[in-house]
């Protein structure tokens, strides 16, 4: 404590606190809110010694009996559950209200209960919807073994789960489910097909006669074949306009729509969902990362029950502040680097950056090469036999794959010799693996786009390359169905044959290497980079492939099992701990990159290559989106005038500059309230100082009554006081009591 | 007593559905279950008899939580101070860890139950114990004192408004308020 403290030592040595403190208003509402909620008999040990004189005691008591009545009309108002008082204050503060209830009016009763009523409806509503929750005991029991930060990866497997099965509900009812009622309700179809040209015979791969079990088990498994002309692929939707007897719905529209939309509602979904996790994340900017306070005073998950795991969390939380505490050492240290120092290590990460870029180059080049071979031997349609048919098919995920595997691997070696702080290596390599995992799906199209609209002519005749891919939108969502399947088969794979052997191994094996191996620990960040991959596939193959939400539901439901029994079975609690609430953040940020990666295929799908004229809704149109327009012109001319004044570049220049400057705005706004915090805190820093300051001089001037030793201060100044005010003393404390509530318009000359 | 599940009449029962957090309503019975398990055959018919700390702590939710001791010291409401449970407390202490807490309630609670002293404030000691309490018990497993100093400074730095080198109850629900973990890890969920 420092020199000029206001707590001063009686002779026995304990701290006492002085009695003018305890009437400050500060205190009494605190000690008031304590005393209810201890029922009276939690009394702070020091405060025993304080309220030693009777007359002060009965003071202190009728202070407090004031300032309850006035806290308990406030009570009143609020919640009585709101409040840290235990049931017996609970029940009593629940009677005064009723007793006053009486004396409304039959109005305003009525009012208070409707209210109260409603106010149950709603929790009971909310205890409903929560017990209906999908896998809500599973992941209580995870949540007990591992953890609030692997909990948060299982629940983000559920929220996936329910936006598949929403996204797989819309497609369905708008674009599905038309087509299967029109046999029943006496509908019609048309589907014009103009002119025969060349573009518009489809050479479809369907079989015919008797085939064997294997081409069956081939065809599921590539998406050709049998399940070609299935409601599966967009080839299959050969329908413009269905005429019901009271309506005519255009299906080419519809599926456009329905595209657009599905993908503005994955948009608003995971936006709303991480707005907590964001605003907070902005708000904090101005602590460290990960700040001790929040380490230390909400570290220990409390729902923990396995002994093992809490044994473990321990250990993890004093891995992590030591680490913590490494770091702050660290960067003290950076701040001290020399210039040479600094070159030195700048030049390191330049060059390693660019190997790093060479990597990507090699990975993404092979991928290219994979896909295009793959598709040439695919056109060639030389059987070789099942397993090598099977193997060039899926060569492009093969690689995908590896590339996918073995690139994290190197990064975070080469993380090594860049010399960042700890906290900073994991982001960066976790950006990087990101940046791989999402920029591979795009170079696979890519190279699709470029094998569809390249033709040995010069330039295509349909816009494509009608005589390879007289269907190219069933192609390309074949290989995202492909890409689908493989996923789910590879993370199966690996967790029967490398993580449960891994674990026999460890357990049984006596050899070095399994120690040395360990057990096998549950990664967060690249389990999560594999749900977010899987999930940019389904967006971005909902457009050619109808089904694949209904396909990534039943997938993500069967990986939330096979992770949840692999975690249990093998895995141990990670020694690096996830924070629950970075790591929302951190998921969702994720996924809205993959979505906008998501957008920019479809965008160029929809917008920029022909469509093809031999299947699908948009035969008669040139690209997809034509079909907007087209039945935009069928509305009457002032709405026609409005939307496209919306699209005008005028409207979106100006719309464009509208939002910058809100943006510039609410920017600035939030800098002055930074600056307005900042100088509240020094305010209260001065406040505290002031409060001592004057407490000091007021017990000085009372005389050394109570107090032993009083710290040499101001050594002259008992003598500059008046001797009035000295012999207006009384030992009585009543008295300088009253000396500290002066009367509020005369100033107090201390 | 008779063989049915619950001996509060309904009176007492709808006496504390008003006060007891509502969502605990489906929780209740559990809750009383559990509460029944703990004690003994003559004490079940008593409905403000105490159970002793030990057996509190043996509960799964709490047997391996370091905060076991405080957190019965904080909820208990008897004279001598022995950390035994009534059902009424229980159901406070099982109401405050719940889901449906407000940040107030939990942080309010948290406050008391790192105050190892009792003395109204986190002062050094507090914090050092709360410290040993996270990291181990075993010596192996504690900070060093050069570490211990340094994180304690720090957290002080960034909690200790006032700067008078504790934290009370205000700067600490301040600083809760801004802590994004605090509301998901205390919680206990039967």
């Amino acid at each position: 404590m420092e020199d000029n403290s206001v707590f001063f030592t009686d002779r026995s040595g304990r701290i006492t606190s002085n009695p003018l403190l305890d009437q400050l208003p500060s205190y009494q509402s605190l000690l008031y809110r304590r005393k209810s909620s201890g029922a009276g008999t939690k009394r702070r040990g020091s405060s025993r010694g304080r309220l030693s004189s009777s007359g002060s005691v009965k003071w202190t008591i009728n202070t407090m009996r004031r300032i309850e009545e006035k806290q308990t009309s406030q009570i009143g108002q609020r919640a009585i559950r709101e409040l840290a008082l235990n049931m017996a204050q609970k029940r009593r503060n629940k009677d005064q209200p009723l007793n006053k209830n009486q004396d409304l009016s039959s109005w305003r009763q009525w009012r208070q209960n409707t209210r109260r009523n409603l106010k149950r409806l709603r929790d009971d509503a909310e205890v409903f919807l929560s017990s209906m929750k999908l896998w809500k005991r599973d992941i209580h029991q995870i949540e007990g073994m591992f953890g609030t930060g692997i909990l948060s990866y299982f629940s983000f497997l559920r929220f996936l789960v329910a936006l598949n099965l929403f996204i797989f509900l819309l497609m369905f009812s708008f674009v599905i489910l038309p087509i299967i009622i029109v046999p029943h309700t006496k509908g019609n179809i048309t589907y014009d097909q103009h002119d025969e040209t060349d573009c518009r015979v489809y050479q479809s791969s369907a079989r015919r006669g008797l085939v064997n079990f294997h081409t069956h088990l081939g065809d599921l498994l590539s998406g050709g074949g049998f399940l070609e002309q299935t409601y599966l692929f967009y080839g299959f939707y050969k329908v413009d306009k269905i005429h019901f007897p009271k309506a005519t719905y255009n299906l080419a529209l519809a599926y456009l729509l329905a595209t657009i939309a599905y993908l503005l509602l994955s948009l608003i979904w995971i936006v709303k969902r991480s707005a907590t996790g964001f605003k907070r994340n902005l708000v904090q900017d101005e602590d460290r990362f990960q700040s001790f306070c929040n380490k230390i005073f909400a570290g220990w998950d409390f729902c923990i029950t396995d002994q093992n795991t809490a044994r473990l969390k321990r250990k993890s939380l004093f891995y992590e502040l030591k680490t913590d505490l490494e770091e702050e050492k660290i960067k003290r240290k950076i701040a001290d680097r020399t210039r040479k120092e600094k070159c030195r290590i700048y030049l390191i990460r330049v060059i390693l950056n660019i190997f790093v870029i060479a990597i990507l180059a090699a990975c993404f080049y092979s991928i290219y090469i994979a896909t295009t071979v793959s598709q040439e031997k695919q056109m060639n349609n030389v059987k070789v036999n099942f397993i090598e048919d099977l193997i060039v098919e899926y060569l492009p995920s093969i690689v995908i794959t590896l590339a996918n595997f073995i690139t994290p691997l190197l990064f975070s070696v080469i993380i090594n010799f860049e010399d960042y702080s700890p906290a900073f290596e994991i982001r960066f390599t976790l950006m990087r693996c990101v940046f791989m995992r999402l920029t591979s799906i795009g170079v696979l199209l890519f190279s699709l786009w470029s094998q569809i609209t390249k033709c040995e002519e010069d330039s295509c005749v349909c816009g494509y390359n009608h005589k390879l891919y007289s269907c190219w939108e069933t192609r390309v969502g074949q290989e995202m169905y492909k890409l689908t399947i493989f996923d789910f088969i590879i993370i199966f794979a690996v967790t029967i044959f490398v993580e449960f052997p891994r674990k026999l191994i460890v357990k049984y094996g006596q050899c070095g290497l399994a120690k040395w191996w360990g057990q096998q620990q549950f990664s967060i960040p690249q389990n999560v980079l594999e749900i977010v991959y899987g999930q940019t596939i389904c967006w971005i193959g909902t457009f050619f492939c109808p089904m694949l939400p209904a396909i990534c539901t039943i997938k993500y439901f069967l990986i939330f099992y096979i992770k949840k029994v692999s975690l249990i079975r093998n895995c141990r609690p990670s020694t690096r701990p996830f924070r629950a609430s970075s790591s929302n953040f951190f998921f969702l940020g994720v996924l809205l990159i993959g979505l906008a990666l998501a957008c920019l295929p479809i965008t160029v799908s929809i917008a920029q290559i022909n469509c093809s004229q031999a299947c699908g809704p948009f035969v008669n149109y040139n690209t997809s989106w034509q079909a907007l327009p087209a039945a935009l012109s069928h509305l009457p001319d002032g709405a026609q005038r409005f939307l496209y004044a919306l699209s005008s570049e005028a409207f979106a220049v100006s719309f464009f500059v509208v939002t910058c400057l809100a943006m510039f705005y609410v920017i600035a706004l939030a800098g002055a309230h930074k600056r307005v915090i900042n100088q509240l805190r020094e305010q209260l820093v001065v406040e505290g100082k002031d409060k001592r300051f004057l407490i000091q001089k007021l017990c000085q001037a009372q005389g050394p009554r109570s107090t032993s030793s009083v710290s040499g201060f101001h050594p002259g100044s008992p003598s500059r006081l008046s001797p009035s005010y000295h012999t207006s003393f009384s030992s009585n404390y009543n008295d300088a009591v009253f000396l500290t509530h002066p009367p509020p318009n005369s100033a107090t000359p201390v | 007593m008779g063989t049915t599940a619950s001996h509060l009449d309904k009176e007492a029962l709808s006496e504390y559905q008003v006060n007891v957090l509502h969502k605990l309503l489906k929780k209740k019975s559990c809750a009383h279950r559990k509460f029944r398990e703990l004690q003994n055959k003559e004490e079940r018919s008593n409905t403000t008899s105490r159970v002793p700390m030990e057996r509190i702590n043996e509960l799964p939710e709490l047997k391996s939580n370091p905060f076991k001791e405080r957190i019965c010291h904080v909820f208990s409401t008897s004279e001598n101070k022995d950390g035994s449970l009534t059902f009424e407390d229980f159901l406070d202490l099982l109401s405050a860890f719940s889901d449906s807490a407000t940040l107030e309630i939990k942080s309010h609670y948290a406050f008391r139950i790192f105050d190892f002293d009792d003395d109204g404030t986190l002062d050094y000691d507090d914090l050092k114990k709360l410290v040993n309490c996270l990291t181990g018990e075993s010596e192996d497993t504690r900070l060093n004192d050069d570490e211990m100093k340094q994180l304690i400074t720090n957290i002080l730095e960034e909690s200790d408004i006032d700067k008078d080198g504790t934290v009370n109850l205000s700067e600490f629900q301040h600083v809760i308020s801004r802590s994004p973990d605090f509301v998901s890890s205390f919680k206990i969920v039967l």
